[in-house]
């Protein structure tokens, strides 16, 4: 397992939308490093034939009836909304402008 | 200190049934017991929000009916009226929910948590909301945005975490019980440093709906109380099957306040009790084994078969879970991104668009610990890493579940330190984070294979408080409460009195509150 | 960004050294009464944000919980797909951040899609049937709505900000992936219509979704590849996402297959990107390539357990499957009694359903054939629009068929009628009100314009009377000039007959 570059770690920031000062970069790159490594042990631990248990207890097919059930009030939908418009959420421009 | 707010929960509900004391008298002993320990200078610090108005209206209305008597008075919970503190992990109306982060500062939930609709449905006042580490990510309660919370029995110290806010107001008495959550030793660990009762129950035993999201197939909601009595009756309340919990398990909750009843004759005769030989030795403070060692010891006299097992890919838990859980935080942890509800930050300079927005707003809005795990999850899954972390670390849990099988053969329960030292300084070890992932190492193997876990106070190391855990298979929920009932009767008789009888006194001159 | 005219080679000639690779990813939206995750109400176009709960918006501490009708119409989805049914199937997360998707994953299928190895046969208009292999259907779930506002286009680039409605946030999608399509040549357009009208008319014929696909009910993203003929190698592919009309995925293959071959004719590479189609412009433009950030983390979802399917569940939802396609058309040929071209030509208009609904509402069959293929296929063809976005429905053929048949109006009149109905003015019998088109049927009014043309035209009435019954038509033009275009021919042929005495 390769160790964990300044670069992997500007990646990951971006990927988590996380922005990320170069002096916390760097910070990050030294404790993720350290962390990675102390967990490498497991890929050696866990060998091709062992199945992978996703969930801890082993459930089936839990499933909900179609039938509507209540709803929030588009009030109660809105009532943290960082910004809004009428009933719809508003944010900023998707794509940069220029 | 006021006695009412010494007592137990199950006693003090008796007395409420019995109309010796009103509920709002309750209620406000404890409030006034937060006002002088929980906000002073070296306060406690457990209380993010208290919720005066709401606990004392709902103590009234208990009142109310317990003073009208008839049906409706007798259909009420036994713990009707007796008040509780909630995690601030859990999603409440009418109350601030911030996860201890500043990302969710002022967000109000227009729902309710499961647990808090059971909680409302049986009447216990809610005091409020406790402190824990964002997100519920830290072993100390340090990583909260809004500050540490200090430890009763030594304010220079961590209520370990992360909610060491549930355990630090059950410790010092501004609270009989509590709520926590549990993702790898957050109801445990604490419930071992502050010398309080913590039960995390087996994965599927308690909705986790209105639990803010740590890592879901880790994740557990427990009660935290200073009995294990109080520990079975809140865990009946809280736990049983929720449709709106796809983990759910469908099924009855078990007779856990029987099992405790039972288990406080102090009679261990015919049970075997499983020493995890893994789960000692080496990292594991002297002070702490040596109580460890005499719990074991009252177990043996008390008719307990003690045996040894070997759990050989325990040494693998640590490391399976700080692959697991970042994981599943970098997802769970995606929605707050400042779009729907709570912080949003728009960047300093440059253009407004909503990826830079999101940028901002998770970097202003989370912290260091938070921003560690995402991170190192994102890693985990990103292409090309999945099978060799992720996908190794299920497999991981796959050998823990083994060999927890294989020891639940040889024995009914397991036992083991459940954490490997006392509470540690405040700000020792906020700079080394492996240092701080250590504190969890015996309580981690438990989240990994979905068993239930609890621990019970087993005395003191240089004056702190040292836990002992009891593990039981998936389901078999009562035999924890059998066997920490057992141990906190043989322990309590040794000593003469409960553990926080022990604990130093604390008052507004002390903590600098109001008196 | 400056808009660039795409060089193009003509589709012929780009055949002749290419063939096209194809594939096809389309999104059913199902018609189940609530959401995937949540028990919210599936219903378009309310109010913005009143039909979600906090599921829907993400909140804070929720859980997802299957919905089973979901499930099971996946299923059966599959199943008329000719696909495997897995035994054990789990949900996963799909890591990416955008403002519609509340959690800022998408909960999908991964490696395990509930059904998978499947095929349907396509009849391509020369008759010849086309086979196309299913890879995979999997479950997922529906984004909210984004509105951009500002900029001068409304669309995403330019604008000023974004709303975002959540009604739509978790809608139950099935996504239907294809293998890799060879060997269609030039008819890769046709069959790349043929093949998203084919789910289309599964998944109605299943009453698993409206199948609207002006409402997005169905939506396709078409992959578009060249190799040079003979080659072993596929080409580079591109997507062009959410391409909504039957006719839309015609063009935007087309228009792909044109633009691949002026790419590799100039010596240079294609760009492996997602495309956007735009239907005013019939071209498709550049959209984001493929890049790192594709990387989805995809894991399995925590929150939702496995689905675990049995031999009986499966054999009693095929039980509740309609007759296969071709089963049905066979059938249908023989009530209506069209011949195998006249069925041909319906099944390529895509007017199947239409003639079945209309001849259900109370006409014959060929009356229905001959509105659906006749005046109907003429205005679509001249609207540029798929039949089905006429606004003509089977209601409105009945109507305008009892006007003819109590001669309330004629054949030409009918044909105006539905020009106006088509442009929004109403309903058949309500624009001959509005605009006055009844037939003069008033033999006083008839009579005297008959007269006046028979007056002035002695040379056509001899005619008439020596037995040249045809010359009957020159009196048409004055008489219908006269009558404003609302004289009934027949009626005009009678009169004329009755005036001169002769036997009809
Ligand atoms: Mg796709
Ligand atoms: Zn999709």
């Amino acid at each position: 397992m390769s160790a964990i570059s300044r670069e992997d770690v500007a990646h990951l920031a971006q990927l988590a939308h996380i922005e990320m000062s170069d002096a916390e970069l760097d910070k990050m790159t030294g404790e993720l490093g350290v962390i990675v490594e102390s967990i490498a042990s497991v890929s050696e631990a866990a060998s091709a034939d062992v199945p992978a248990t996703t969930h801890p207890i082993a459930l089936s097919n839990v499933f909900r009836e179609d039938v509507v059930g209540p709803t929030l009030t588009a009030e109660e939908a809105l009532m943290n909304a960082p910004d809004s418009v009428d009933t719809r959420f508003k944010v900023p421009a998707i794509l940069d402008g220029e | 200190m006021n006695q009412i707010i010494q007592l137990s929960a199950t006693e003090l509900a008796a007395k409420l049934r019995a109309g010796e004391i009103t509920s709002v008298a309750a209620v406000q002993a404890h409030l006034d017991r937060i006002a002088e320990v929980d906000g002073g200078e070296r306060g406690i610090h457990a209380f993010l929000h208290v919720n005066t108005e709401e606990a004392l209206a709902v103590a009234a209305e208990v009142d109310a009916i317990r003073a009208a008597g008839g049906t409706d008075a007798q259909a009420l919970h036994p713990f009707a009226g007796v008040p509780i503190a909630i995690k601030d992990l859990i999603v409440t109306k009418g109350q601030p929910t911030t996860a201890a982060s500043k990302m969710l500062e002022g967000w109000m939930s227009p729902y309710d948590a499961t647990v808090i609709e059971k909680i409302r449905a049986a009447k216990l006042p809610m005091l409020g909301k406790t402190n824990l580490d964002e997100f519920a990510m830290g072993s100390s309660t340090e990583h909260s945005a809004y500050g540490p919370t200090r430890n009763p029995w030594d304010l220079d110290r961590i209520p370990g975490g992360s909610g060491g806010g549930s355990a630090a107001a059950v410790a010092a008495f501004e609270a009989p019980l509590a709520l926590g959550t549990d993702t790898g030793g957050s109801i445990r660990q604490p419930g071992a440093v502050t010398g309080t009762v913590g039960v995390k129950p087996t994965y599927g035993g308690v909705s986790r709906y209105g639990a803010i999201a740590m890592a879901s197939s880790l994740d557990q909601i427990g009660p935290v109380t200073r009995t294990v009595l109080d520990s079975a009756y809140l865990h009946e309340l809280i736990g049983g099957h929720d449709a709106a919990d796809s983990t759910s398990l469908n099924e009855p909750v078990p007779a856990l306040i029987a099992a405790a009843e039972q288990g406080a004759s102090g009679d261990m005769t015919g049970v075997r009790v499983g020493v995890i030989k893994e789960l000692q030795g080496e990292g594991y403070e002297a002070g702490v084994q040596e109580r460890f060692d005499e719990s074991l010891e009252a177990l043996r006299a008390a008719g307990a078969e003690i045996v040894e097992v070997s759990c050989p890919n325990f040494k693998y838990a640590l490391g399976a879970y700080y692959l697991i859980m970042p994981s599943e935080v970098s997802s769970n942890l995606a929605k707050f991104d400042g779009v729907r509800f709570g912080t949003r930050v728009l960047p300093a300079e440059g253009p407004l668009t909503i990826e830079r927005v999101m940028g901002a707003t998770r970097a202003a809005g989370f912290g260091d610990e938070v921003k560690r795990r995402i991170i190192l999850g994102t890693y985990a899954l990103s292409a090309g890493y999945y099978d060799a972390y992720y996908g190794s670390a299920q497999k991981v849990r796959t050998l823990i579940q083994r060999d927890f099988d294989a020891a639940f053969e040889q024995a009914d329960v397991l036992i083991s330190p459940t954490s490997p030292t006392v509470a540690f300084e405040l700000g020792s070890k906020t700079d080394d984070p492996l240092a701080m992932y250590l504190n969890d190492v015996a309580t981690i193997p438990a989240n990994m294979a979905g068993i239930p876990g609890i621990t019970v106070p087993g005395g003191l190391s240089e004056g702190l408080p040292v836990g002992i855990q009891f593990l039981a298979p998936a389901r078999e929920d009562a035999r924890l409460y059998r066997a920490g009932a057992a141990l906190e009767k043989l322990l309590e008789d040794k000593w003469g009195g409960r553990l926080l009888d022990q604990a130093p006194e604390l008052s507004a001159a002390t903590t600098g509150g109001v008196a | 960004m400056a808009m660039h005219q795409e060089e193009l080679v003509d589709f012929d000639v780009a055949l002749e050294k290419y063939d096209p690779v194809l594939g096809f990813e389309v999104h059913v939206e199902l018609n189940t009464k609530t959401k995937m995750f949540s028990s919210a109400p599936n219903v378009f176009g309310d109010v913005p944000n009143t039909n979600v709960t906090p599921v829907c918006l993400g909140l804070p501490g929720v859980l997802p919980v299957v919905n089973k009708t979901a499930v099971e119409y996946a299923i059966m989805i599959g199943l008329a797909l000719n696909c495997k049914i897995a035994e054990r199937c789990g949900f996963a997360r799909k890591n990416y951040f955008y403002p519609d998707t509340p959690k800022n994953f998408q909960t999908s299928q991964y490696d395990d899609p509930i059904a998978y190895d499947g095929w349907i046969d396509i009849e391509l208009s020369d008759g010849e049937v086309f086979r196309v292999e299913i890879e995979r259907a999997h479950m997922e779930e529906d984004a909210g709505k984004l509105t951009h506002m500002g900029g001068s286009t409304g669309r995403i680039q330019g604008a000023d900000y974004s709303l975002v409605d959540y009604n739509r946030s978790g809608v139950p999608l099935v996504e239907i992936v294809t293998k890799t399509i060879e060997g269609a040549g030039k008819r890769a357009p046709e069959l790349a219509k043929a093949y998203v009208a084919a789910i289309r008319e599964i998944v109605k014929a299943l009453d698993v979704s409206d199948a609207k696909m002006e409402r997005g009910n169905v939506r396709c993203d078409a992959n578009v590849s060249l190799m040079l003929k003979g080659a072993e190698k596929f080409g580079t592919r591109t997507e062009t996402k959410n391409v909504n009309s039957l006719r839309a995925v015609e063009h935007a293959v087309r228009f792909e297959i044109e633009r691949h071959a002026a790419v590799l004719n100039s010596g240079e590479a294609i760009v492996q990107e997602t495309r956007h189609w735009h239907e005013d412009t019939r071209t498709t433009t550049s959209g984001r390539p493929k890049s790192d950030a594709d990387d989805y983390r995809y894991f399995p979802e925590p929150d939702l357990v496995p689905v675990v399917t049995t031999v009986e569940w499966i054999e009693e939802l095929r039980s509740r499957l309609p007759e296969p396609p071709a089963e049905r058309r066979k059938r249908l040929q023989a009530d209506w009694g069209y011949s195998d071209a006249e069925f041909r030509d319906v099944v390529n208009a895509g007017v199947t359903e239409q003639i079945e609904e209309t001849i259900a509402a109370g006409t014959t069959a060929a009356v229905a054939r001959k509105w659906w293929m006749g005046e109907i296929a003429r205005l679509a063809k001249n609207a540029d629009k798929d039949v089905a976005d006429l606004g003509v429905t089977s209601a409105t053929i009945v109507e305008l068929n009892s006007l003819i048949e109590s001669k309330k109006i004629n054949d030409k009149i009918a044909r105006q009628v539905l020009e106006f109905v088509v442009a929004g003015e109403g309903t058949p019998s309500e624009v001959v009100e509005k605009r006055s088109l009844a037939v003069v049927n008033d033999d006083s009014a008839l009579g005297a314009a008959i007269d006046a043309a028979m007056e002035a035209m002695p040379d056509v009435v001899a005619k008439v009377k020596g037995g040249k019954l045809q010359a009957i038509g020159a009196l048409m033009g004055p008489v219908m000039k006269a009558t404003r275009g609302q004289a009934d021919a027949g009626r005009v042929r009678e009169l004329v007959l009755q005036k001169l005495g002769i036997e009809g």
